[in-house]
């Protein structure tokens, strides 16, 4: 009999769901999004409800089984928030649990090659992250930016952006999911704004920058120019290394009237 | 005060531009608590030009102004140009701002020889202890180290540097006498050999003395004009080499010389940079580096050039036909990277899932390979069974055929008569 487990978008959901269908000896199950769930008149539907001690085994589970590495393929994988990468994580588990040691080696096996390619896609989007992420700095000294990336990748940059701005205030923002990552100089804090605040953050108006702001923007624009060798143009190459959907976020691409 | 300084940058990135190492990588200098910045293991570019360039250090010169006369160079003496210098003060600012907004990864300093080698170190010194001491700086820093600079100064730089680099410029000795009468490839091997030494030292007590500071974690580099002097593909690859191996340097970079002079040793200006070129070269480079070909096996007396129109690696593998078809299934992983359209981390993939079961030609696609030109070096599970044994000659014409080269503007192919 077919089924589709209902879960909630969270790692434990999608643990608890691993651990159900273990525990029914469920086959044939088809793991969706709660919210994006169409019931139809010939699969049966169960919601998975979570449950950290359920979670909390499947997880240790494949702590055992997997080395660390592969956690975090498995981890980025997730973040993905893609339908496929949810059905090809449980396919996994089930592959792995009942597959003698080293089974993720197989890269034969769709679900394995799948988790992989996706987990470089999303790390390929924590990387742009990292390099295209340009701060603006407000008035009171607070570095500011919004991003909206296609993978839920904040958790990733976290580490990187601490690490390196020890020294400064920073904020970055998912604008599309709606949260935000704080860091004062001690420790990063998840921050959700309202909706109308915001709106106003998406950049920093200009009467709330730091008085150098536009300077400095300006001289990198100016650096961005004169690094160019206008003999050697290559926008195909160029396009390839920042596509265009990245444009938004750089101040070197950003048309000014200072010119 | 922001109109100068705007138009020093300009002056001093124009001028810094033709230097083409812009890597950031192999550095994990940590940052301390309040300090600023920290190296990145594999370095992250941050923008590209729109030559398609990485952009991810701020390239700048500390000065254009130059005692010397090279032919290849802008800033050379004789050249009319705007001049134009920084003060130390301007270089912090400036790294600091734009390292803050995450502009950039670091620094890359160089500069002009003014008055004599050890004024111009000291100056360049000056900047980075100010940025390390002062500023508690600890992104990036690229160094260029000065030949003929005195060991006490460019053993000091290295305590702050991450990569210092010396370039070659030409690949051989009588290429630069022809354009720089006034250097030699003597003065940059000794501070080359000289930093070489040290690094070796400083990681040598390292091991028995934990708090032995980092001297210049992210290696040497250094770069070589190609295009300018008519040096063979061989001439220079077995330069490259024996720079790799003496010197155990990180990198050595092939920069196309773009026309900028109108001395008549040197190509017109207007004349295209071979880029073609440029990027064969980086090829060989890579499959000497890491796919474990040696330089005399892309590059001997009887091939002393690089094919234009394909890969070196085909290249090597249409010489080779003997070698062919590789077992995907039971061949060893040197092997199956010597496979035209295999890379390193096809290989690794096949080598791990075979072990599950033979592997098939629509896993390989998936996987990553690219079959369309493996497919006449491989032999797989479903490889479909072949009577005959095509030449080398036709099996490029095939990969041609298929494939379209990214430098072509147009189909050079011959148009069928009939």
């Amino acid at each position: 009999m077919r089924i589709t487990y209902l879960f909630d978008g969270s790692m434990e959901g999608l643990l608890c769901a691993v651990f159900e269908s273990f525990e029914r000896k469920a086959k044939q199950v088809k793991v969706e999004l709660l919210q994006h769930h169409q019931p139809d008149a010939f699969t049966e539907s169960m919601q998975i409800h979570n449950d950290s001690k359920k979670a909390g085994r499947v997880w240790s589970a494949l702590q055992k089984k997997l080395s660390p590495a592969w956690i975090r393929k498995f981890y980025c994988c997730f973040l993905s928030e893609r339908p496929d990468a949810y059905t090809s994580l449980y396919e996994f588990c089930h592959y792995l649990f009942t597959h003698p040691a080293g089974a993720e080696d197989n890269y034969g096996n769709e679900h394995v090659l799948l988790i992989a390619q996706m987990a470089r896609k999303v790390e390929r989007e924590k990387h742009r992250m990292e390099a295209f992420i340009r701060f603006q700095e407000s008035q009171d000294g607070l570095f500011y930016c919004g991003i909206d990336p296609d993978f839920n990748v904040l958790p990733l940059i976290m580490k990187h952006f601490k690490d390196r701005y020890a020294s400064q205030r920073w904020l970055i923002y998912d604008i599309n999911r709606n949260y935000g990552l704080f860091y004062d100089e001690v420790s990063v804090e998840e921050v959700h704004l309202d909706f109308e605040t915001q709106k106003r953050l998406q950049k920093i108006p200009i009467n709330a920058q730091a008085s150098k702001e536009q300077l400095y923007a300006v001289l990198w624009k100016d650096y961005f120019k004169s690094t160019n060798i206008v003999a050697r143009k290559n926008t195909k190459l160029h396009t390839q290394h920042v596509p265009k959907r990245y444009w938004k976020y750089l101040t070197e691409k950003q048309i000014d009237s200072f010119g | 005060m922001s109109e100068r300084i705007r138009e020093k940058l300009s002056i001093l990135a124009d001028a810094a531009k033709y230097d083409v190492s812009c890597s950031s990588s192999g550095s994990n200098r940590k940052n301390e608590k309040g300090g600023l910045g920290n190296g990145h293991t594999s370095g992250i570019c941050h923008t590209y030009t729109e030559d398609g360039r990485c952009v991810s250090l701020l390239k700048i010169l500390l000065t254009n102004h130059c005692i010397f006369d090279c032919a290849y160079c802008v800033s050379r003496k004789s050249n009319d140009i705007e001049r134009a210098a920084f003060t130390v003060e301007e270089v912090v600012e400036l790294t600091m701002n734009f390292y803050r907004r995450n502009y950039i990864e670091g620094l890359f300093l160089s500069s002009g020889i003014f008055k004599n080698a050890d004024f111009t170190m000291e100056r360049l010194l000056k900047v980075v202890k100010k940025l390390r001491l002062e500023e508690r700086y600890n992104g990036y820093i690229h160094l260029k180290t000065i030949p003929g600079a005195s060991e006490e100064l460019i053993r000091e730089a290295g305590m702050y540097a991450d990569r210092m680099s010396i370039n070659l410029e030409m690949p051989t000795e009588s290429g630069l006498k022809l354009l720089a009468p006034e250097k030699s490839h003597k003065e940059v091997i000794q501070p080359l050999a000289y930093v070489q030494r040290q690094i070796i030292q400083f990681k040598e007590e390292k091991k028995l003395i934990k708090s032995v500071p980092k001297f210049v974690p992210a290696g040497q580099s250094t770069q070589m004009v190609i295009g300018a002097t008519p040096e063979t593909d061989k001439e220079i690859m077995h330069t490259a080499n024996e720079f790799y191996r003496n010197f155990g340097l990180r990198r050595v970079y092939y920069s196309g010389y773009v026309p900028i002079s109108n001395d008549n040793r040197l190509p017109i200006i207007g004349s295209q940079p071979p880029l073609i070129r440029e990027n064969r070269l980086y090829q060989t480079d890579w499959l000497m580096r890491f796919y474990g070909f040696h330089v005399n096996e892309l590059l001997n007396d009887a091939n002393p050039h690089l094919d234009i129109d394909i890969d070196p690696k085909l290249s090597w593998a249409l010489r080779n036909l003997q070698f062919f078809p590789v077992d995907i299934n039971v061949a060893s992983y040197k092997m199956i990277m010597r496979v035209p359209g295999i890379g390193i981390n096809s290989a690794k993939k096949i080598v791990q899932a075979r072990q599950y079961g033979k592997l098939r030609i629509d896993q390989l696609q998936k996987i990553g390979v690219a079959y369309n030109r493996a497919k006449h070096f491989i032999k797989c599970a479903d490889s479909p069974y072949q009577l005959k044994e095509y030449q080398s000659t036709q099996i490029k014409s095939f990969i041609l055929a298929e494939s379209q080269s990214k430098y072509l503007k147009n189909d050079t192919s011959q148009l069928i008569l009939f």
